[in-house]
């Protein structure tokens, strides 16, 4: 912890900003991450989630993952949520009263989120106490890109670094090609239960 | 920047959604938590992925996205047979193992 | 810092604007019009007649296929991003691995559609 307040007020202006941005969006991603779990309206809850969601796409962004973080704004905030959305106009009739939406569990529930927290918080601290990121965190790939499209000749071909994307997909085709096939796979069974659930009517 | 401070925002994101899962009755509201959950282990996968200067890390954190993708849609399906038989998504009423 | 987090800067700045400048205008408009309100100006607008029934009405759950397919299609793009930024490279093993991949997710689709789940209600 120490070792953080040091990182913010030393350094130049650029990395102090950085910090502060750091900071400020990883506490309204903190905050609205509480309003989603304590929140009494389901509706409140689904867009404090889309906060939440936002403030990890952003932490994406600063550990330098941007096709991570595209992917997040596209399949969960445009996404998912929709779906949730859909699921709470689904059903929203049955639990009408949004006083409703706790059980009495609250005490054991809070006793156990501190306690796992407790043991995470000191196991990292313990573990990673003042590791430092890289500098660029970016895995980036040469790539070849042609001068003029119209030659068609390796002499006008130059090599420039690719994006974050490429790599990634270089990664998948290489070594997770099974897992990429399954994904699909997943995805066909999820669309067919849900018909299959749809259609008993 | 510390690797820590974000391993330490994944914990806080993730504590929070343990605790939403307890708390929640609300089907739809326990699947939200689910969600933060699998958002604190993809910031833990992409920091990783950043600190050992792989891209693996992102392509795990793409796969649990899909892998989320079909979970929320085969969760949601769930509990909305539950609603269909039970006229109510109150988790807390689901306690019969026989239909 | 690097170069990439300061390029980043310019988005946040520009975000900051956007939110600043909306901010100002609709608190100046807030400021400067009379504010009035009556019962009948509150009531929710329902094509110029009176609202009937709950603000909140059961839809119905065929949408509910409708909403996953969007989901799942929308996975699917995200894998074909990757892809497609290194087409060349992968030649022929990466264009039947995708057209694998997307056979499989078309038979989904194929399958909603045998089953009548595609008919607007």
């Amino acid at each position: 912890m120490i070792s953080l307040i040091a990182q913010i007020t030393t350094g130049d202006d650029l990395l102090v900003a950085q910090n502060i941005f750091w900071w400020f969006f990883a506490l309204v991603t903190v905050l609205a991450g509480i309003k989603v779990v304590t929140t009494d309206n389901i509706v409140h809850a689904a867009l404090y989630l889309v906060i939440v969601l936002a403030g990890v796409a952003v932490q994406f962004v600063f550990l330098g993952s941007e096709f991570a973080a595209v992917t997040q704004v596209l399949v969960y905030i445009g996404a998912i949520v929709v779906l949730l959305l859909f699921g709470i106009m689904l059903t929203r009739g049955s639990l009408g009263d949004d006083q409703l939406v706790d059980t009495e569990r609250r005490g054991m529930g809070a006793l156990v989120a501190l306690l796992l927290f407790g043991l995470m918080a000191f196991s990292l601290v313990d573990g990673f106490e003042d590791v430092v990121l890289p500098e660029d965190t970016r895995n980036l790939i040469e790539v070849e890109v042609p001068i003029d499209t119209d030659i068609d000749d390796d002499e006008f071909i130059r090599t420039q670094r690719g994006s974050d994307t490429a790599a990634i997909g270089d990664t998948i085709f290489e070594s997770y090609i099974v897992p990429f096939e399954a994904v699909s796979v997943l995805l066909l069974a999820a669309l067919i239960g849900a018909v299959v659930i749809a259609r008993k009517e | 920047m510390l690797l820590n401070q974000f391993l330490l925002l994944a914990a806080v994101l993730f504590c929070l959604g343990v605790y939403g899962v307890i708390t929640r009755k609300n089907g739809v509201m326990v699947l939200m938590s689910i969600e933060m959950i699998l958002n604190a282990v993809n910031i833990n996968l992409v920091a990783f992925g950043a600190f050992n200067g792989t891209p693996i890390g992102s392509v795990f954190a793409l796969f649990v996205i899909a892998v989320a993708a079909a979970e929320v849609g085969i969760g949601l399906a769930i509990v909305l047979l539950i609603y269909r038989n039970k006229k109510s998504i109150d988790f807390s009423e689901v306690d019969i193992l026989k239909g | 810092m690097s170069d990439f987090l300061r390029s980043y800067l310019t988005v946040a700045i520009f975000g900051g604007v956007a939110v600043a400048l909306v901010g100002v205008l609709l608190g100046l408009g807030s400021f400067l019009r009379p504010s009035r309100p009556t019962a009948t100006k509150t009531m929710a607008y329902e094509s110029g007649v009176d609202p009937v029934g709950d603000m909140w009405s059961q839809s119905n759950i065929r949408y509910y296929v409708f909403a996953l397919m969007f989901v799942l299609f929308d996975v699917e793009a995200v894998f074909i991003f990757p892809w497609a930024m290194r087409l060349e490279t992968y030649g022929y093993f990466g264009l039947v691995e995708m057209a694998i991949f997307i056979f499989i997710l078309v038979l989904g689709l194929a399958y909603a559609w045998r089953k009548g789940m595609l008919k607007w209600v």
